[in-house]
């Protein structure tokens, strides 16, 4: 407890002088300490009055947290997600599959707060990896899991229907344009990009990076810090001509649920019997998400083909090897986002004079009499953390370049168009285009 | 390739993608742990004013607590009033509160019940600087868990220049200076 030395007032009208009452105040902590060795002591400057008036003090209003809607989302999260697949899969109708996309901004945006979302409980699901002493609840597990789940099993139902993410971004697609598919390709790195950002920081512990920039998180809950409204501003207009903004370059969470719609074992199908090829589905998308049917002729030699093949397959070590190293020169800027690392810094400078005055973390930090060498030391010891987070961080990025590399000159053979099950969202937009009917 | 082929391929590697997915969940969950809550250590907090500006919620989910059984209940109580007070009274010149969301009340010679009001109290941790630095230190900052949305991420907890921002299980959801003083006596 910091002690304070306590300045003499004047007019001080309690019975007795100051002196008194800090006298019986010490007397009072003598007592304690002589009854109860080693307890931890709270020592009070004036000591409890003994009412004469038989007044008693009221108590402290605590109220305990509210629990009640936590086995209801579960359920509700469950009960979204089967009836979503069951919209794309089986009903087949963009208005029905909008209208539970709908339903899902609500509960899961405006009345649950957009916390928890399955988006950030990958941070959870890292932190728990990370720190044996970081509990994650099961609620918080089920979140993370259950979405991946479904997309193995029928794609990416979550991104269609249930994310309040996507959802918010889904209501205000009005005039989608099309993204040059190049450029999307370039952009659809950004996720990964994100994603090892932040995972690096949940292992580094310094914090929950995409709760921290979630851009729609402020419009659910009505207010937030001004630079958050402001990213979620942005997206949101943005969002009226690019569908989905955050979804497409941005959400960490849709790689993996990319991974695993990749190997879905159903998945939404554009044209219920034969692909007829008018293309009308294609121009439907908003979001590069259907793959054309295979040219008849081969548009280059297949040897020519082979030969780049195996070139990019040998760039693949290299440009991770690239990423390995790249990734360890970021040290510097990437240990800044740690709060201890920006307070050493701080105090250094403040201690040779580059700051003017302190600041409140400084003030903090001083007055917690920890010596400056220890602070230093563990800033040292995170800065060398980073170095080698940075570099698997580099790698990964260089891995998965190398990989996007690969797979856009792979030629697939395609009867008909049909969605990329890795980006389709089963928004159901192609459907009503689709002139085959069953 | 032939497609039965292809679809064992595919079968075997969704297969290994769910056991992934499940070592992971099982691996994180591995500790398990009850429901946890935001709380403030009010040993580590420092009143810095953050908690009033950098909830998500308007005004703050924290609110300052007073423990009466801690309270000196003194006249001039350095919570209450403002240092340059002209006297000890409710003058609304005289408090130290900008918002006015502490009431005094007379109980006997010489002894004041301050009350806070929590509807008025938006957590700006200014009348807990003057109860610690003059008084016992009975007035002090919590999360009051029923406004609370308990955020992934607190938006406080980050900003927090002490770390005084921790996660406590909730059921017991409080920090309560008094609960010190129980465990003594």
């Amino acid at each position: 407890m910091k002690r304070y030395v306590v300045p003499p007032l004047g007019g001080f009208s309690r019975a007795g002088s100051l002196w008194t009452s800090r006298l019986k105040a010490v007397l009072h902590t003598l007592a304690y300490v002589f009854l109860f060795c080693g307890v931890a002591n709270a020592e009070f400057r004036f000591p409890m009055p003994e009412f004469a008036s038989g007044y008693e003090h009221p108590a402290v209003h605590t109220p305990i947290p509210s629990n009640a809607m936590v086995g209801w989302d579960v359920a509700v999260l469950i009960a979204a997600l089967a009836l979503a697949s069951f919209l794309v899969l089986k009903r087949r109708k963009r208005r029905e599959i909008f209208l539970l996309t709908m339903f899902s901004m609500i509960y899961f945006g405006f009345v649950r707060n957009g916390c928890v979302c399955s988006v950030g409980s990958v941070q959870n699901v890292m932190a728990g990896i990370c720190d044996p002493a970081y509990g994650v609840p099961l609620t918080v597990l089920i979140f993370f899991a259950a979405p991946l789940i479904f997309a193995l099993l029928f794609g990416r139902v979550f991104c269609a229907a249930v994310c309040p993410l996507g959802a918010i971004q889904e209501a205000v697609a009005i005039k989608p344009v099309k993204v040059p598919p190049a450029v999307e390709k370039v952009l659809s790195v950004f996720p990964y990009i994100y994603l090892g950002l932040a995972m690096l920081s949940v292992a580094m512990g310094s914090g929950f990076l995409i709760c921290q920039y979630d851009p729609f998180v402020g419009v659910f809950r009505m207010g937030a810090s001004f630079s958050m409204l402001i990213f979620g501003g942005i997206m949101l207009v943005l969002g009226i001509f690019v569908a989905r903004p955050y979804c497409r370059f941005l959400c960490p969470y849709g790689v993996l649920l990319n991974w695993c719609s990749k190997l879905s074992r159903r998945h939404a199908v554009i044209t219920p019997t034969d692909c007829i090829q008018c293309g009308l589905c294609a121009d439907s998308c908003p979001y590069n998400a259907i793959n054309e049917p295979t040219p008849a002729e081969a548009p280059e030699a297949r040897s020519k083909g082979a030969w780049r093949l195996g070139v990019l397959i040998l760039l693949l070590p290299v440009l991770t090897a690239l990423g390995f190293g790249v990734g360890g020169l970021l040290k510097e800027p990437l240990s800044r986002l740690h709060p201890t690392v920006q307070l050493a810094e701080r105090i250094a400078g403040e201690e040779l004079g580059r700051y003017e005055g302190t600041n409140i973390e400084s003030e903090a930090f001083r007055a917690s009499d920890t010596p400056n060498e220890e602070l230093y030391a563990e800033a040292v010891e995170l800065k060398a953390g980073y170095g080698r987070g940075g570099r698997w961080l580099g790698a990964f990025i260089g891995l998965v370049i190398g990989c996007k590399l690969i797979s856009v000159s792979i030629l697939r053979k395609r009867e008909g168009y049909e969605p990329d099950r890795g980006t389709c969202y089963s928004c159901g937009r192609c459907f009503k285009y689709c002139p085959v009917k069953e | 390739m032939k497609p039965e082929e292809n679809r064992g391929r595919r079968n075997f590697v969704r297969g290994a993608a769910a056991v992934l997915i499940g070592g992971t969940v099982l691996s994180a969950g591995r500790n398990r742990s009850p429901k946890l809550v935001w709380q403030i250590d009010p040993e580590k907090c420092t009143q810095c004013g953050r908690c009033a500006t950098h909830c998500v919620l308007a005004p703050s989910a924290v609110k300052c607590f007073h423990s009466y059984s801690i309270c000196g209940y003194c006249d001039l109580c350095g919570g209450y009033l403002r240092p340059d007070a002209k006297g000890r009274n409710t003058g609304a010149e005289n408090q130290l509160c900008p918002v006015g969301a502490i009431k005094r009340t007379y109980i006997e010679d010489p002894y004041y019940q301050y009350k806070i009001d929590e509807d008025l109290c938006i957590g700006c941790g200014i009348c807990v600087k003057g109860c610690d630095v003059f008084g016992n230190g009975s007035l002090y900052l919590q999360v009051k868990h029923d406004l609370c949305v308990n955020c992934n991420e607190c938006a406080i907890a980050h900003a927090c220049p002490s770390d005084a921002f921790k996660r406590v299980p909730a059921s017991e959801p409080y920090l309560l200076k008094s609960d010190l003083e129980r465990r003594i006596s």
